[in-house]
């Protein structure tokens, strides 16, 4: 439907959509890998200052 | 909420999460839209079909170019204010820029190969962008040889606000070296006076990248805060071990 | 001021001294032209016409291979963090240190130009405009090359890095350097128009080269 060029039209939208799908997937992956290493450290009793001073007082 | 409160951390990613829903819709909404509209607009008198590539490869460009100024403005708020987000903005910054300039020189390979006849052609906009290109892989090389966030920052700060005062000499010598080789030939639309009917699919599209880039952005700032939280829980960890 | 000179003196005899490696990047720079006809064939007339474009190409690699020692040294050893912390602005101590860069490893460069410029089939106006093109660009290379010298000692990390960040700023320098010298010698453009960019663009490179170095070292600090 793109005339004698659609490879190079498809192929540069094709290009285009890989590549962006490809940085919203590592986006995601990468923020729910984050989250869970996060909360094993917290499970773990590793907190930080500011989530600390309503449990335990040193 | 004034800007001094996004420095704390945790508001940020409270105000991301809270916004990052919204936005990812507008972008897929827009994108939708501007997809549509190219698709129905119409072959150009002298490069037929091939003008559609112009509606991804323009945003692409435009974005490559933003995305260094986004990082200028995150360095002088590293250097200037040591504002702990600015740091955080340009890291996360970097490999969008890199992919979207990328993607600027993808496509605009693909659309050379029907106009000029070749893949590649040292053009005057094509070279710059390369140069570009080149200009991101060494900041990301920056970003990834230090351990130390912090440092690695300021460093990657200047460097970036060094290139933004070169690149615009870099452009003006491509420029000028490319009309001593070869004076253009090609004709290329893209002028000032773009038709109506290109230049709404166009802007569409060109907002509609800019808030993916904007999306994605908040996005990677998230994850990169999350990272340093959990470098620093890891350390703590060590220290408290260690004692 | 005096401090300024001493340090000018100390760079110059430190750099002359057995394994201050000064003489090493012409010896570089030598290879590198020798290596040219083994890649291009010893076609005199090609050699000629690129004569410019290699010569430039090698002064430039020359003094990116030198680059890393600006600092280097004056790291290893602790003088560094002295002149950081001196009362003489870091700006200008920077800028001295680069001027003492430049003639230690840039001027031999030029130095040994023509005899390279016979290897290569120029004749004797065409070496002419290549080493008056080197005088006035090598002091750019030196001084936005500095900026990546000032990076790599601040994160400890050199060689690879260094160039892949120096030579994306060091293009224009090359673009307006060979046009200058292929300008004069076949023209149909005038040697002046991009002599005198090049020109500007050491002037420019002289402002921001010890700026951004001078805030690289004082990162290093904290």
């Amino acid at each position: 439907m793109f005339g004698p060029y659609a490879t190079f039209i498809v192929g540069s939208y094709a290009v285009v959509a890989g590549v962006i799908g490809a940085l919203i997937v590592w986006v995601a992956w990468d923020h729910r890998r984050q989250t869970a290493t996060l909360r094993e450290l917290e499970a773990s009793g590793v907190t930080r200052r500011s989530a600390r001073g309503k449990t335990a007082a040193p | 909420m004034a800007v001094i409160d996004l420095a704390n951390p945790t508001r940020f990613l409270k105000l991301v999460e809270r916004v990052l829903p919204w936005l990812a819709l507008a972008t897929a909404v827009t994108l939708a839209i501007g997809l549509q509209q190219s698709l129905a607009a119409p072959d150009d008198y002298q490069q037929g079909a091939t003008v559609k590539i112009m509606f991804i490869h323009v945003p692409n460009a435009w974005l490559a170019m933003f995305v260094w100024g986004v990082m200028s403005l995150s360095a002088l708020g590293t250097l200037v204010w040591r504002h702990p987000l600015a740091d955080v903005s340009a890291q996360a910054a970097a490999p969008l820029g890199a992919a979207f300039t990328f993607l600027a020189l993808v496509t605009g390979s693909l659309w050379g190969r029907p106009m000029w006849g070749t893949y590649w052609e040292w053009d005057a906009r094509m070279t710059s962008v390369l140069v570009l290109f080149v200009m991101y892989l060494g900041l990301i090389a920056l970003w990834r040889a230090v351990e130390d966030p912090a440092r690695a920052a300021r460093a990657a700060a200047i460097l970036t606000l060094v290139g933004a005062i070169n690149l615009p000499i870099i452009k003006f010598s491509v420029d000028w070296w490319n009309t001593l080789h070869q004076p253009a030939s090609v004709l290329r639309a893209g002028g000032p006076a773009l038709d109506n009917a290109f230049l709404i699919p166009l802007l569409t599209m060109g907002v509609a990248f800019s808030l993916l880039f904007v999306t994605l952005h908040l996005a990677a700032m998230r994850n990169e805060i999350l990272r340093r939280r959990i470098r620093s829980l890891r350390m703590m960890q060590a220290a408290q071990g260690a004692a | 001021m005096s401090a300024l000179a001493a340090l000018l003196r100390r760079d110059i005899r430190v750099a002359l001294r057995v394994g201050g490696g000064a003489l090493i990047g012409m010896l570089f720079f030598l290879t590198v032209v020798v290596l040219m006809p083994f890649a291009l064939g010893p076609d005199l007339a090609l050699l000629r016409r690129l004569g410019p474009a290699i010569l430039w190409l090698g002064a430039m690699l020359a003094s990116l291979l030198t680059l890393d020692r600006l600092f280097l040294a004056d790291s290893e050893d602790g003088s560094l963090d002295l002149l950081v912390m001196s009362r003489t602005p870091l700006e200008l101590t920077c800028a001295t240190k680069a001027v003492a860069h430049w003639l230690t490893a840039g001027v031999p460069l030029i130095v040994i130009t023509p005899a390279l410029g016979l290897l290569l089939n120029l004749d004797l106006l065409a070496t002419a405009a290549v080493a008056l093109t080197l005088i006035a660009g090598t002091p750019a290379l030196t001084f936005t090359g500095m900026i990546g010298a000032a990076l790599a000692v601040t994160l400890h990390r050199g060689g690879l890095l260094l160039a892949v960040i120096v030579v994306p700023l060091s293009i224009p320098v090359l673009i307006f350097g060979v046009a200058a010298s292929t300008a004069a010698i076949t023209g149909p453009l005038s040697f002046g128009t991009p002599f005198s960019i090049l020109c500007a663009l050491s002037l420019a490179s002289f402002v921001i080269g010890p700026f951004a170095a001078a805030a690289c070292l004082r990162q290093r600090m904290d």
